[in-house]
């Protein structure tokens, strides 16, 4: 049984060495390829990530290391010459349970207290509440308006001009909102986004601000950030939702709030 | 004696055409008729694949040959986005239960079992024979969904309701759906069959010597995974009913109230989409490792072979494994973190996921502790399962990414998922399976294998791999979705033009690369050298048979006595670099009737 091995732990080498720099040339290039960020909650999750990174690049390429330089070293002849015999060793065991395990842990919990910020704390409540309703293949999305409360829905008066099926009938519907596409939340200010769906799940994704939740029908789900950046961004579909599933585009503006509430003020009169 | 009227049964059994090759009772055959169809499902896997690629580099370009190939699917020679889904459905649908299930398990479960354990056959040999049956019965199925009207199933491959339910929803949601669903109910028949054939095979039928820890450990991964095989499915076949009456007789499991599709207001009431998720999860994640395990099991054995050296910490080994399958089950809620599913249930999901890391930590050491100082011999089953370990700590590193909630809010449903689990659980387990292939292949048709053509195989797949899957992981941390016909509408995704026709350029050279194997494959069948009984000078019994190409009942004589644990090589007392689990060097009083 000879199986000559000399170019392909040469080729491991290679390979390995090769895939690296590039690796690493490309990471520094593109500064890890996040978008520009713009919320605040969103600098603890590319924080978590960076570190989760560097943790894993580390055992990444110590491990590959290894790996690598064993089969460019212990080629074997083939000649029946034999190995070194090691089955077992407690200790060794042991250590690479632990750690591990350790630095997971530590992991877990700095990923937990960032969590917790996000979804276990009530949003305040002078929070700018806007409702997002999916559909295919577009966004709804609805402001409540002066009153800070959202009109009654029903699917049975759902029609071309009135899309989410507003009851008009509701007091609280008066000054209602709804505009298509365009999400527009109040800059450095806190906002609350509730989730829904007229059709299949949708996933609300909003990649510049870290936020991405469902839209589920049947139920509302919420997601509650602090825009931090002035500007316009993209807002995407992330959950598989049809054919048109890849170009259900809607906009972020974020803006100051003065400026929103003029805009607010001209919808409402079109509305 | 037991055994010996097994023999005669056996040798005197009068084998036709059919009996031998058809409807065998044969694990072995039944193994290979797995592996066959697996290879089958494989190839048309990778063609769908071909085509998404081919539609994500070249968006909107008109291509006439499209056309040719697929007809309505294409017309005008553009891919139709509802047959890209449907295409992405079926490719996830045909590499998860099909290749890398089927192939697996199936094959490396059927044909080693009683060879490794020293068995005659399965315990339920007729029940082996139905479980592959009705597994072709299930692949007739899917397959003939891609010739219905509305075309196959398109809602993916975790088939979310209510997109999926509801035909109005998406073309795929219709005639090709249901069979979608029938076809994999029938599918979980056959693995059930399979399951409990190999629980009750491992547990009962172990030759004499043969304890549970002197098992080789393919032989422990693949008993593991029938258990979480035997746990698992049946959840999904329970789930998979309910949404097919819900598709078809207005049952509300999944369906909520006040539905408006396609211009239509809906009258289902009461039904929850996520409850279709904590089903489907509950079954999925074990079905990772319902695939992964056999694959890891192989790889620890393909290495300690050809390191010449025990594999390191057997017994850390296999707990390992069983560290893992236990977690599998209380993990599935990290597929579902933004789904709407209580935040706090995500906390928990996030330590029992992340967790999962330091069994296979332990797993990764040991293989490195199992190569160093040994001698390794670079056969094309090494270099696969060294490759495996390379794809295994590539995505099994970004699965710690993935499963800390706060990282997973913007990672989740982009391309890095998209790369881990092609490197994690497509890649690793498609090279345990080549690994089991390459080492067995002696074994199973008497004839070896051409190593250069193997090795030419494993280079262009490994790195092949690497280059298609591991760009994917910048694109994810971009935030670019999956399941998308195109990245056009977003000027962000669009950047990523370049990357994509490159991976689609990596995918195609790859894929070609396993023409070689198939002609190594069947070529070698034919054409290959004799193999002698045992040409790799491995310990366990599968290599003691009288032949080198085993027919049914496997031993001629009486089945060997096991008197040593497993992958025992370069020990300081054998003479040679090996000891078999049969050689009774050492235990000469120790008699067979005792």
């Amino acid at each position: 049984m000879k199986t000559s091995g000399r170019l392909d732990g040469l080729l491991f080498v290679l390979f390995f060495i090769i895939g690296l720099i590039a690796c690493i040339w490309y990471l520094i290039r593109h500064d890890p390829g996040f978008l520009p960020l713009a919320s605040e909650h969103g600098g603890f999750i590319d924080n978590l990530f960076v570190v989760t990174l560097i943790i894993t690049g580390i055992v990444f390429i110590l491990t590959h290391v290894l790996l690598v330089f064993f089969t460019f070293r212990y080629k074997g002849n083939g000649n029946g010459e034999k190995a070194f015999w090691y089955p077992d060793n407690k200790k060794l065991e042991i250590i690479w349970t632990i750690v591990p395990a350790v630095i997971i842990v530590a992991l877990i919990v700095w990923g937990q207290v960032g969590w917790a910020k996000i979804f276990h704390t009530n949003p305040p409540d002078d929070a700018f509440v806007v409702e997002i309703v999916g559909e295919q293949f577009a966004w709804n999305i609805r402001y409540p308006g002066e009153d800070g409360e959202f009109g009654r829905t029903n699917p049975e008066l759902i029609t071309r001009t009135n899309p989410i099926g507003l009851d008009r009938t509701d007091p609280a519907a008066e000054d209602d909102i709804v505009v298509l596409n365009e999400l527009r939340v109040p800059l450095d200010h806190p906002v609350l986004l509730k989730l829904r769906s007229k059709d299949v799940i949708h996933s609300v994704f909003l990649p510049n601000f870290r936020v991405k939740m469902d839209a589920v029908p049947g139920m509302t789900t919420t997601f509650s950030f602090k825009p931090t950046v002035e500007g316009e961004f993209d807002l995407l579909c992330a959950e598989l939702c049809g054919l048109g599933h890849y170009r259900m585009r809607g906009y972020v503006v974020v803006q100051p709030m003065e400026e929103l509430e003029v805009w607010l003020s001209e919808q409402r009169e079109m509305n | 004696m037991a055994s010996e009227h097994a023999v005669g049964t056996v040798e005197h059994h009068k084998e036709t055409f059919i009996s031998k090759y058809v409807f065998s009772y044969d694990h072995k055959m039944i193994g290979k008729q797995y592996m066959i169809t697996a290879l089958v499902w494989a190839l048309i896997g990778m063609a769908l694949s071909w085509i998404m690629r081919i539609q994500l580099a070249y968006p909107a370009e008109q291509m006439p040959w499209l056309e040719t190939v697929l007809g309505r699917y294409a017309e005008g020679g553009i891919l139709a986005p509802e047959y890209y889904l449907a295409m992405m459905t079926m490719h996830g649908t045909i590499m998860v239960f099909f290749v890398l299930t089927a192939g697996l398990i199936g094959t490396f479960g059927n044909f080693l079992i009683p060879l490794q354990i020293g068995a005659r056959d399965m315990a339920f040999p007729f029940i082996n024979m139905l479980s592959y049956w009705t597994f072709f019965l299930a692949s007739v199925i899917m397959l003939l969904s891609f010739f219905v009207e509305s075309g196959p199933a398109a809602a993916g491959w975790t088939v979310y309701p209510p997109l999926s339910a509801i035909a109005a929803a998406i073309p795929g949601s219709g005639a090709g759906q249901t069979l979608w669903l029938l076809s994999i109910g029938v599918f979980i028949v056959s693995s059930l069959f399979g399951s409990l054939n190999y629980i009750v095979t491992v547990l009962n039928m172990r030759t004499k010597g043969m304890t549970m820890g002197r098992m080789p450990l393919t032989v422990w991964a693949i008993f593991i995974a029938a258990i979480l095989g035997l746990l698992a499915f049946p959840v999904l076949l329970s789930g998979a009913i309910m949404l097919l009456l819900d598709k078809n007789l207005a049952t509300s499991f999944f369906i909520p109230a006040g539905l408006y599709i396609g211009g239509e207001l809906l009258s289902y009431e009461g039904g929850s989409p996520i409850l279709w998720q904590h089903i489907f999860w509950f079954f999925g994640h074990p079905e990772v490792y319902i695939v992964a395990l056999p694959a890891l099991g192989i790889c620890s054995e393909v290495i300690a072979t050809y390191a010449r050296k025990p594999l390191f910490g057997y017994k850390a080994m296999v707990a390992s494994l069983l560290a893992i399958a236990f977690l599998s089950f209380i993990v599935w809620g990290h597929h579902m973190f933004v789904s709407g599913m209580n935040p706090f249930l995500g906390s928990v999901f996030v330590l029992t996921t992340i967790l999962i890391a330091v069994p296979s930590a332990v797993k990764v050491f040991n293989w490195l502790a199992t190569l160093w100082r040994g001698k390794l011999h670079f056969t094309p089953a090494m270099l696969f399962a060294i490759g495996l370990v390379s794809l295994f700590i590539t995505g099994g590193l970004t699965g710690i990414f993935l499963g800390n909630a706060p990282i997973d809010i913007q990672l989740h449903d982009t391309y890095f998922v998209v790369a881990h689990f092609h490197f994690v659980m497509g890649a690793a387990a498609l090279f345990g399976i080549f690994a089991g292939i390459y080492h067995w292949f002696p074994k199973m048709y008497g004839r070896m294998m051409n190593n250069t053509m193997g090795k030419l195989h494993f280079w262009l797949t490994f790195i092949g791999i690497y280059l298609i899957f591991f760009p994917m992981h910048f694109m994810g941390t971009t935030g670019v979705p999956r399941r998308y016909y195109a990245f056009t509408e977003f000027e962000y995704t669009m950047q990523y033009g370049g990357m994509n026709e490159f991976i689609t350029i990596a995918a195609l050279i790859t894929g070609a690369a396993q023409i070689i194997f198939l002609i190594n494959f069947f070529g070698s069948m034919y054409l290959g050298k004799k193999a002698e009984r045992n040409p790799w000078n491995a310990t366990s019994l599968e290599w003691t048979t009288d032949d080198p190409m085993p027919g049914h009942g496997n031993w001629k004589g009486e089945i060997p006595m096991v008197y040593r644990g497993p992958h025992q090589f370069s020990t300081p007392e054998g003479k040679e670099d090996y000891v078999m689990q049969s050689d009774n060097t050492g235990f000469e009083g120790l008699e067979r009737e005792n």
